[in-house]
């Protein structure tokens, strides 16, 4: 049977193009879709829509990839990342009954693993679609995904952060400074992680080393990395630069992934020498980071909607293992999501399609100064987004990343969302924070956390 | 004359320029003498490199020596595992000065004192001009014919101001970078004309001048997006003769233009040789030396 691409609702018809006109007009509202002119004209169409969506079966969405799989490599990948005993066995799903099967008491976390290479980012993304904000979280919520690099964080009942304390400077010292005082609190345990400002293997360098005395000196189990490009990385890497992981940002088109300057074939040589050279035993060698409206702003996105693009960048990561993907849905600003409600919604289906898909997802609410956006609804995307059980988060001082200019979690929320939730670090961190005396067995502060200075002793 | 002679000579003739005409900024309030006491303390006037708000520090003098390196917000302490109060107030004050950069308006006093003439880019509000990055960098045809009426064609440079993201920035350093860059470049013998002020203005804005009057260079000065650190930072985007859809690689730019970065009177005379030196080579794909 052919897709059916029309209904009528509320006394309307509406015909919708493509599986790509039917996606775009799906979605909750979001800047970047009006930006690109594809978004739902009503309040109606964008349930009708929703509707249509339902109906495709998951085999409509794998077999009619919304770029064809000839002409982009994010879509290959996507599709050969899939196990086809999973697929075949959900490929007569619609995705009306897909989302039922997610939330379903019967459907167990096992399932849900199990069947997370059964699906193509435009299934990830179609379900999600049609889920509300509390779909989302209590389906993510059944998913643990747990990675090992140097230590192992994603374990029911912890909660990680990466410990990010930029400098505009390059400056060791003030990195290690914040370290200091970032791994008192708790903030540290997935990495302790620096965007340089100068990307070069010098820089890059010069971090890594910094870094991992600290680390090292103070036996902290963690892991580190420098996000330089990934091919700086390499060549730091190769001349001995002591990186835990590789990083680097990823897209959800061909033509984004070429404008960031990655594809799988880089990736993949990245991943064996991390393997050769780094400083951590695996198997999981990669950090990536992902954010809606990256493909739109680079003029990379095709005509596909946002969140689609963001799914499919999941399909893209998958392939390669991380062992943290993070999500900065909010970095770009207004022209892709508009205000907090779009944010927090961004997070809140992010964080599901990457669990669906298997992926270790880490969030990264966040805020430029040129959006309506506030501290308020970044700390209710994250409070809703540790309901949903993200792996990790990030830890800035204060939350003002003074280097990348824009606000994020901050060491501050970092403890409090582990009380908020009675989740502790990943375990050998922890043990190692009651060991310096900064937590007790409970995952709560003591009263030397905060002074960055003990390790200056 | 080499650059540090000609900084210090704009400096000089600026500095007696401005000093008589510094004029109240009817975007910010000036600051309130914060020693008096029927104020509560100005809290966005404290130095917090300085401060160190740990009881009992393991060592504070190492700390406040890294501390005094950096903006990010170390030592800051807490209660329980939330921030004190005064952290927090003061993460609200600078977003707040942050936020009112980008959602305020240049004033129309500080154009007509600086002589620009006021036109907008096809953005209808500042709401538009946040989400629509493509029509911050489009003229009405009514308004490229403003342009044809008030700047000379195919003049050797072409001064232009914009807000970008960050009135504020205008407010803060317009009325030292004009007349250091003007300064500057009647040195080399070049003039500068008539200077449009263009509303809810994205960096190619620029490029729209350079198809549709042709000067050789052109100069934008425009607001950066706002950190919490400073609202107050423009940039000046330099290209010789621009046009619609080029590479971004053939703007050159200057950043970081604020009280606390480059200051604008020095900002002027570098881009005023920046602006000679272009002119000469003929591109802007010179590696300029710092």
């Amino acid at each position: 049977m052919s897709m059916r691409l029309k209904t009528t609702l509320n006394g309307k018809t509406f015909q919708f193009r493509d599986i790509k006109d039917v996606l775009a007009k799906a979605n909750e509202p979001k800047s970047g879709d009006r930006f690109q002119g594809i978004a739902a004209e009503s309040v109606t169409e964008r349930v009708a829509a929703k509707i249509v969506l339902s109906e495709l079966t998951v085999g409509d969405l794998t077999e009619n990839p919304i770029i064809p799989y000839e002409l982009d490599e994010v879509t290959r990948v996507n599709i050969d990342g899939l196990n086809r005993h999973q697929y075949e066995a959900k490929k007569n799903m619609t995705i009306g009954q897909l989302r039922e099967w997610i939330l379903s008491h019967k459907t167990t976390q096992e399932d849900l693993i199990r069947s997370s290479r059964a699906f193509t980012g435009e299934v990830a993304a179609a379900v999600a679609k049609i889920m509300s904000a509390m779909d989302l979280v209590y389906g993510a919520r059944k998913i643990n995904v747990v990675t090992r690099c140097n230590t192992a964080i994603g374990q029911r009942g912890t909660l990680s952060f990466r410990c990010q304390t930029n400098s505009t400077t390059d400056d060791p010292e003030t990195i290690v400074m914040g370290l200091m005082e970032g791994v008192s609190y708790g903030s540290g345990d997935a990495c302790l992680g620096i965007n340089p400002v100068e990307d070069n293997v010098e820089s890059t360098r010069r971090i890594a080393d910094g870094v991992y005395n600290f680390m090292s000196k103070n036996e902290i189990p963690t892991q580190v990395v420098v996000l330089s490009h990934m091919t700086t990385q390499m060549k730091a890497m190769e001349q001995g630069a002591p990186l835990s992981m590789i990083f680097q940002s990823i897209a959800g088109t061909q033509a984004a992934n070429d404008n960031f300057g990655v594809n799988r074939k880089l990736v993949e040589e990245a991943y064996i020498l991390a393997k050769q050279r780094g400083t951590s035993v695996g198997p999981n060698l990669l950090y990536f980071e992902t954010g809606q409206g990256s493909e739109v702003s680079i003029g990379a996105d095709l005509g596909v909607d946002e969140m689609t693009l963001e799914a499919r960048t999941y399909g893209f990561g998958r392939y390669f293992n991380p062992f943290m993907v993070n999500n900065v849905s909010g970095f770009i600003g207004p022209e892709t999501l508009y205000d907090g409600k779009e944010m927090i919604r961004a997070n809140l289906e992010d964080h599901f399609m990457g669990k669906l898909m298997g992926l270790p997802m880490g969030m990264a609410p966040c805020f430029t100064n040129h959006t309506s956006i506030t501290q308020d609804d970044q700390e209710m995307a994250t409070m809703l987004l540790n309901t949903a059980g993200a792996n990790f988060y990030m830890g800035v001082p204060v939350g003002d990343d003074v280097m990348l200019a824009y606000q994020d979690t901050s060491f501050h929320n970092d403890a409090a969302l582990r009380e908020l939730s009675r989740r502790k670090p990943a375990p050998e961190f922890h043990k190692w924070m009651m060991k310096r005396g900064l937590m007790d067995e409970n995952g709560v502060l003591t009263e030397l956390a905060g002074d960055g200075s003990i390790f200056l002793k | 004359m080499n650059e540090d002679k000609l900084i210090e000579l704009v400096k000089q003739v600026v500095s007696e320029m401005t000093s008589t005409q510094k004029s109240d900024n009817p975007v910010m309030l000036e600051a309130v003498p914060s020693d008096s006491e029927e104020y509560v303390p100005d809290l966005s006037q404290v130095d917090f490199r300085k401060v160190l708000d740990i009881p009992h520090p393991a060592n504070r003098e190492e700390y406040l020596r890294v501390k005094a390196k950096t903006e990010a917000r170390l030592g800051v302490w807490r209660t329980g595992p939330r921030y004190r109060t005064n952290t927090l107030l003061r993460f609200l004050s600078d977003h707040a000065a942050a936020m009112d950069a980008v959602f305020s308006d240049v004033s129309e006093e500080m154009l007509e004192e600086m002589g620009l003439f006021s036109v907008s880019s096809r953005c209808s509000s500042k709401d538009e001009h946040l989400t629509r990055p493509d029509l911050g960098r489009q003229f009405s045809e009514e308004t490229i014919a403003r342009f044809k009426a008030k700047l000379k064609p195919k003049a050797k440079v072409q001064i232009m101001v914009g807000d970008g993201l960050s009135s504020a920035a205008i407010e803060a350093n317009l009325r030292d970078i004009i007349p250091a860059i003007s300064q500057g470049l009647k040195m080399y013998g070049l003039e500068v004309g008539n200077i449009p002020f263009v509303k809810n203005c994205r960096v190619p804005a620029m490029d729209v001048i350079g198809d549709e009057l042709e000067p050789e260079v052109v100069c934008m000065l425009i607001g950066e997006r706002p950190g919490l650190v400073t609202a107050e930072s423009m940039s000046a985007y330099i290209a010789y003769k621009p046009t619609v859809g080029m590479p971004e690689a053939r703007r050159i730019v200057i950043s970081n233009i604020h009280d606390g970065g480059t200051p604008a009177v020095e900002a002027g005379a570098h881009i005023a040789e920046l602006i000679k030196t272009m002119l000469e080579k003929k591109t802007s794909g010179i590696v300029m030396g710092d």
